[in-house]
C-alpha cells in the first residue's frame, strides 16, 4: 500500500537484499550438498544391481565357487557363493554368543555396579578408543593372539573371536544406553520387595532393557558380517569349496570371496562380485530390518 | 491508514537524544501524543489457541514501558510481535496491526530483519555469544554494516552506556561467557545498543539475576530510557512501580486490563481484577 | 519369638547365599569390561612386540625416511614414506570431499530442512556408513574409476582418485550426522539474540550456529579423518598396490592398510621380515589413529564443558 513512501526502518533494502541474495545461494549449495550423499548411494546400489543383474540365480546360492568363469554362466554347470553364505552365518552366530555375553556383561558392570570413579571413567574412555582403532588392526591381533598364540589356526572360531573384539565397543555403549532407559523407579519398585541386586538386574532391568540391547547387538553384528580386512588377516579361506562344519575349521565369509572376485582381472567377474554384492547386501538389509522391527515393536518413542 | 503515511521518513537519521521525531498520531488513536508503537486489535495464535486478545496500546517515546502481568498471559508474546520475532516460531500466526511510526510492521513490504535493526531485543536469560566481550558487542554492528569507521569507540560507548565498561575495560578479548550472570546480561544490553536502535524490548532481563545485578540492570534502564525508548516485561511490581513511566497490566488469557501512567496503575487502577494483581490477590 | 525369628533373618538368612550369588555375578561383569582393557594391552603388546622384531632387522631411521618400500621383494627396501605417503593422498582427499560436502550437509539439515524432511535424509545418509567397505571398493572399480578415465583416458585401472572419492563418500554421514547434532544442540537464545540484531538467517547460520558448533564440528572432522586413515578394503581394490610417491592421483598408490591386505593374502612366511612389517606398519597407523582419535574425545570433552 505505501510503495511511494519510505518505510521508517532507514535504508534497508539494498544491504538486506544482497545478504538474503547470498542466503538463498547459500541454502542451494547446501542442499546441492545434501544431495550429493543421496546420489552416491543411489548411484551405488544401482552399479550394483545393474552389474549383477541376472548372475544372482538360484545356483549361484547354492553351489561352491570356481576358478572358471562359465560355471557361473545361467545354464552352466553351476558356481557360486554357498560356502561362503554358511561360513558367515556360522560366523556372525558364533561373535553374536561372544559378544551378548561380553558386551551385556561390561555394560552390565559399567552402568549398574561401577561407581563414578575413575576405573570406570578409564573404562569408558579405553572403548570409546577401542571404537577408533581400525579394524584391520583388529586383524592384526587376531592373527597374533588367537591364530598364532593360542594356535587356533585359521578358523572360524578365531575368525569369530577376532570379530567380537572388533565390535564389543559398540555394544557395550549401545547395551549402556538401553540399560540407563530403564527408569530408576523400576530397580527401586524391585529393592523394595527385598530383591538382591543380582535379582534386581537379573527379573528387572535387563528384560526391560533387552529390545535396546537386541538393536543394538544386531546392528553391530550386521557391521561385523560386512568386515573383510580383520577375517583376512586371520586367514580366511578364497577357495573353499564345502561350508564349515565345526568350530576349528577353515572357513570363507561373503566378504572375503567377493574381494576376490572383484580383484580378478576378468571382466565376468565383476559381475559375479556384484552379484556377490548383493547376497550380502541382502543379508545385511534383513538384519538391519529385523532391529528396526524390535525397536519400533518395543519403543514407545518410535 | 492513509494517516499514517509520511511520517517514517522523520526517524531515518537518527543519531542521538537531540533529535526529535515529530510523530503524528493514528487517525483515532486515544491517549499518548508520542507514540512510536501502537497496536490495534493485535491477536497472536500459536496454532488454535489465541494468546493475545486484541491488543490495543500506544507505547510512548523515550520513555520506560513495563508490561506486567501473571505468567502465561502474554507479555513475552506482544513484546515479540513488535520486533516480528514471532516470524521465528512456526505456529505463531499475527491478526491486526502493529504500527512502527505509523507505519504497520506487518505490511507486505515490511522487512523483518529491518525492522530488527531499529528495534533491539533483550532477552530472559543473558545469551552472549560464545565470542570475545568486544565482538559480542561488535557483532550488531558488522551485520548491520555499521563497522566501518570506530568500531573500537562505538563498542566502547556501548559498554559504557551499559555500566558494564569499568567491569571489563582490560579484558573485552576474553570471553563474553566468561561473565557473571549479571554482567553477561549488560553485555547483551550494550549489544543491543551499540547498533543505536531506537526501542530496545527487554522481556524480563532481570528475573535470572541477584539483586545486586537487579538493581544496577534497573538504574541501565532508567538511564536508557534518556536516548531509547524502553519497553520492559517484568514479573516483578515493584519493579515496574520504581522504573517504568508507562504501566500495562495483562490478564490471562491474553487480555490487556489496563494502561496508563505508572502512578495511576499502582495507586489507583480503574478496575477491580488490576488491584487484586496489584496488591498480591493473585497471580 | 517370632521377634527373634526376624532378627535372623534380616543380618543372616538366606541373604548369605545371595551375597555370595551377587559378588560372584559382580566378578564375572566386571571381567568382562576388564576384556576391553586387555584388547587395548594386547594390541599394543602385539604391535610393539612384532615392530621390535622389525626394528632389529631395519633401522629406525631408514624406515621413517626412506623412500623405497618393498619389504618382500629383492632388491630390499624398507621406507615406509611411499606408504604413508597413500595414505596421506587418500585421507586428503577424501577430507576435500568429505568435509565441505558433510558441513554443508549438516548445516541445511541443522538450520534449513523442515523436521519431516530431516528425520528421513538424516538417517537415509547414514545408511552411507552402513554400507560394507568392500562394495565400495567394488563401486570405485566399476563405476567411478570409467567415469574418471572418460574425462583422463590416461587414468590407470588403480588410481589414487577414485579410492579418494569413494573414502570421501563413505565419511559424509559421519562428518554430517556429528555436525549437524552439535549444531542443533546449539541453544535457541543464541539464534534469537542474532535475530533480535537484525541478522537474516544466512548470518545466523554461519556465524552464529557454525561458530558456536565449532568443537563438536572440528571434533567430527578428525573422527572422519581417522576413519579415512583406517579405511582398508575400499583403497585395497581401488588404489592399487604400487607404493610410490608421486603428486598424480590419476596413477595407483599403496595405503599402509593395503599393504597389509597384500601380506595377509600372500603366502609370507611367518617370521620373515616381510611377515615382521605387517606390525610395524600396523603400529605406525595405530598411533596415527590412536592420536587423532584422543585429539577428537579432548575437543568434545571441552565441548561439553562449554555447554553445560
Ligand atoms: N512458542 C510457543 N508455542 C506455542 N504456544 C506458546 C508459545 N509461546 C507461548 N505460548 C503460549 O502463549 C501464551 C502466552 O505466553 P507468553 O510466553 O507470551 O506468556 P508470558 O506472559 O510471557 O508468561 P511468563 O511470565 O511466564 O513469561 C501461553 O499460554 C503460552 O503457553
Ligand atoms: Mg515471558
Amino acid at each position: 500500500m505505501s510503495t511511494e513512501t519510505e518505510t521508517p526502518f532507514g535504508e534497508p533494502t539494498d544491504d538486506i537484499e544482497r545478504k538474503r541474495l547470498i542466503g538463498r545461494v547459500f541454502v542451494a549449495i547446501c542442499f546441492a550438498s545434501t544431495l550429493v550423499g543421496i546420489v552416491a548411494l543411489v548411484a551405488l546400489i544401482a552399479d550394483v544391481l545393474y552389474e549383477s543383474w541376472g548372475w544372482v540365480t538360484w545356483e549361484f546360492l547354492t553351489y561352491p565357487p570356481s576358478q572358471v568363469v562359465e560355471n557361473f554362466m545361467p545354464d552352466a554347470r553351476g558356481a557360486g557363493i554357498y560356502p561362503a553364505i554358511v561360513g558367515s552365518v556360522f560366523l556372525i552366530a558364533l561373535t553374536a554368543v561372544f559378544t551378548i555375553f561380553l558386551g551385556v556383561g561390561a555394560a552390565v558392570y559399567l552402568e549398574e555396579y561401577a561407581a563414578e570413579s575413575r576405573l570406570k571413567s578409564f573404562i569408558e574412555a579405553n572403548i570409546a578408543n577401542l571404537a577408533g582403532v581400525p579394524s584391520i588392526v583388529y586383524g592384526l591381533l587376531g592373527l597374533a593372539i588367537f591364530v598364532r598364540a593360542v594356535q587356533m589356526g585359521s578358523s572360524l572360531i578365531a575368525g569369530a573371536l577376532t570379530l567380537t573384539l572388533l565390535i564389543l565397543p559398540i555394544v557395550i555403549v549401545s547395551t549402556q544406553e538401553a540399560l540407563r532407559a530403564v527408569p530408576d523407579s523400576q530397580r527401586q519398585a524391585a529393592y523394595g520387595v527385598g530383591a538382591t541386586k543380582w535379582q534386581v538386574i537379573r527379573d528387572v532391568v535387563l528384560p526391560r532393557a533387552l529390545p535396546g540391547i537386541m538393536t543394538g547387538t544386531i546392528l553391530s553384528l550386521s557391521r561385523a558380517i560386512g568386515e573383510t580386512a580383520p577375517i583376512l588377516m586371520v586367514g580366511a579361506s578364497t577357495s573353499l569349496f564345502v561350508a564349515p562344519d565345526g568350530l576349528t575349521s577353515p572357513f570363507s565369509a561373503m566378504p572375503m570371496t567377493v574381494f576376490d572376485w572383484a580383484k580378478r582381472p576378468e571382466p565376468e567377474f565383476q559381475h559375479i562380485a556384484a552379484a556377490g554384492i548383493v547376497v550380502l547386501l541382502t543379508i545385511l538389509l534383513l538384519m538391519n530390518a529385523v532391529a528396526i522391527l524390535i525397536r519400533n515393536k518395543y519403543d514407545p518413542r518410535a | 491508514m492513509t494517516a499514517n503515511r509520511g511520517q517514517g521518513a522523520t526517524t531515518e537519521t537518527r543519531t542521538d537524544s537531540s533529535t526529535e521525531s515529530v510523530t503524528e498520531r493514528v487517525a483515532g488513536s486515544p491517549g499518548v501524543d508520542d507514540a512510536v508503537i501502537e497496536s490495534r486489535d493485535l491477536k497472536v495464535f500459536y496454532g488454535d489457541d489465541q494468546a493475545l486478545q486484541g491488543i490495543d496500546m500506544e507505547i510512548p517515546e523515550k520513555q520506560v514501558t513495563a508490561l506486567i502481568g501473571p505468567s502465561g498471559c502474554g507479555k513475552s508474546t506482544y513484546l515479540r510481535s513488535i520486533n516480528r520475532m514471532n516470524d521465528l516460531i512456526d505456529v505463531a500466526r499475527v491478526e491486526g496491526d502493529l504500527y512502527f511510526h505509523g507505519k504497520n510492521v506487518y505490511d507486505d513490504d515490511v522487512d523483518p530483519v529491518a525492522l530488527r535493526r531499529k528495534v533491539g531485543m533483550v532477552f530472559q536469560k543473558p545469551n552472549p555469544f560464545p565470542k570475545s566481550i568486544f565482538d559480542n558487542v561488535a557483532y550488531g554492528l558488522r551485520v548491520q554494516g555499521k563497522d566501518d569507521g570506530d568500531v573500537e569507540g562505538k563498542v566502547r560507548q556501548a559498554l559504557e552506556r551499559a555500566a558494564l565498561l569499568d567491569e571489563v575495560e582490560d579484558q573485552l578479548d576474553s570471553s563474553g561467557l566468561d561473565l557473571s550472570g549479571g554482567q553477561q546480561q549488560r553485555l547483551c544490553i550494550a549489544r543491543a545498543i551499540a547498533t543505536d536502535p531506537e526501542v530496545v524490548l527487554m522481556d524480563e532481563p532481570a528475573s535470572a539475576l541477584d539483586p545486586v545485578a537487579t538493581s544496577k540492570i534497573e538504574d541501565l534502564v532508567e538511564e536508557l530510557s534518556r536516548n531509547y525508548t524502553v519497553v520492559i516485561v517484568t514479573h516483578n511490581m515493584q519493579q515496574a512501580a520504581r522504573i517504568s513511566d508507562k504501566t500495562a497490566v495483562f490478564l490471562t488469557g491474553g487480555h490487556l486490563a489496563e494502561f496508563d501512567d505508572t502512578s495511576k496503575i499502582f495507586e489507583n487502577p480503574e478496575s477491580q481484577r488490576v488491584e487484586d494483581y496489584i496488591t498480591g490477590k493473585f497471580g | 519369638m517370632s521377634g527373634a525369628d526376624r532378627t535372623v533373618n534380616i543380618s543372616n538368612g538366606n541373604s548369605e547365599v545371595n551375597d555370595r550369588t551377587s559378588s560372584i555375578v559382580k566378578y564375572v561383569f566386571f571381567s568382562c569390561a576388564l576384556v576391553t582393557v586387555l584388547t587395548t594391552l594386547a594390541i599394543i603388546l602385539v604391535l610393539v612386540q612384532g615392530s621390535f622384531v622389525f626394528f632389529r632387522e631395519v633401522s629406525i631411521v631408514e624406515y621413517f625416511t626412506g623412500t623405497d618400500w618393498s619389504p618382500v621383494i629383492r632388491p630390499r627396501s624398507y621406507g615406509v614414506l611411499p606408504l604413508i605417503w597413500g595414505t596421506l593422498v587418500i585421507t586428503l582427499g577424501s577430507a576435500l570431499i568429505a568435509l565441505p560436502v558433510g558441513t554443508a550437509t549438516a548445516i541445511y539439515l541443522s538450520e534449513y530442512a523442515d523436521p519431516d524432511v530431516r528425520k528421513v535424509i538424516k538417517p537415509t545418509l547414514e545408511i552411507l556408513a552402513g554400507i560394507p567397505t568392500i562394495v565400495y571398493g567394488f563401486f570405485a572399480l566399476s563405476f567411478i574409476t570409467p567415469l574418471i578415465q572418460r574425462v583422463f583416458p590416461e587414468t590407470g585401472t588403480f588410481n589414487a582418485a577414485a579410492g579418494a572419492i569413494v573414502v570421501g563418500v563413505m565419511i559424509i554421514p559421519m562428518v554430517s550426522s556429528l555436525s549437524e547434532d552439535a549444531m542443533s544442540s546449539v541453544p535457541d537464545d543464541l539464534r534469537n539474540a542474532a535475530y533480535g540484531l537484525g541478522a537474516t538467517k544466512f548470518e545466523v547460520s554461519t556465524n552464529v550456529v557454525v561458530p558456536s558448533a565449532l568443537s563438536g564440528i572440528i571434533a567430527s572432522y578428525i573422527l572422519a579423518l581417522s576413519r579415512a586413515i583406517g579405511e582398508t578394503m575400499a583403497v585395497t581394490l581401488a588404489v592399487g598396490m604400487s607404493p610410490q610417491i608421486t603428486a598424480n592421483p590419476l596413477e595407483s598408490m599403496q595405503t599402509m592398510t593395503a599393504y597389509m591386505v597384500q601380506i595377509g593374502i600372500s603366502d609370507v612366511s611367518i617370521g620373515s621380515i616381510g611377515y615382521q612389517s605387517l606390525f610395524a606398519v600396523g603400529l605406525t597407523l595405530f598411533a596415527m589413529t590412536l592420536a587423532m582419535n584422543l585429539f577428537s574425545l579432548w575437543i568434545k570433552s571441552r565441548y561439553r564443558e562449554e555447554y553445560q
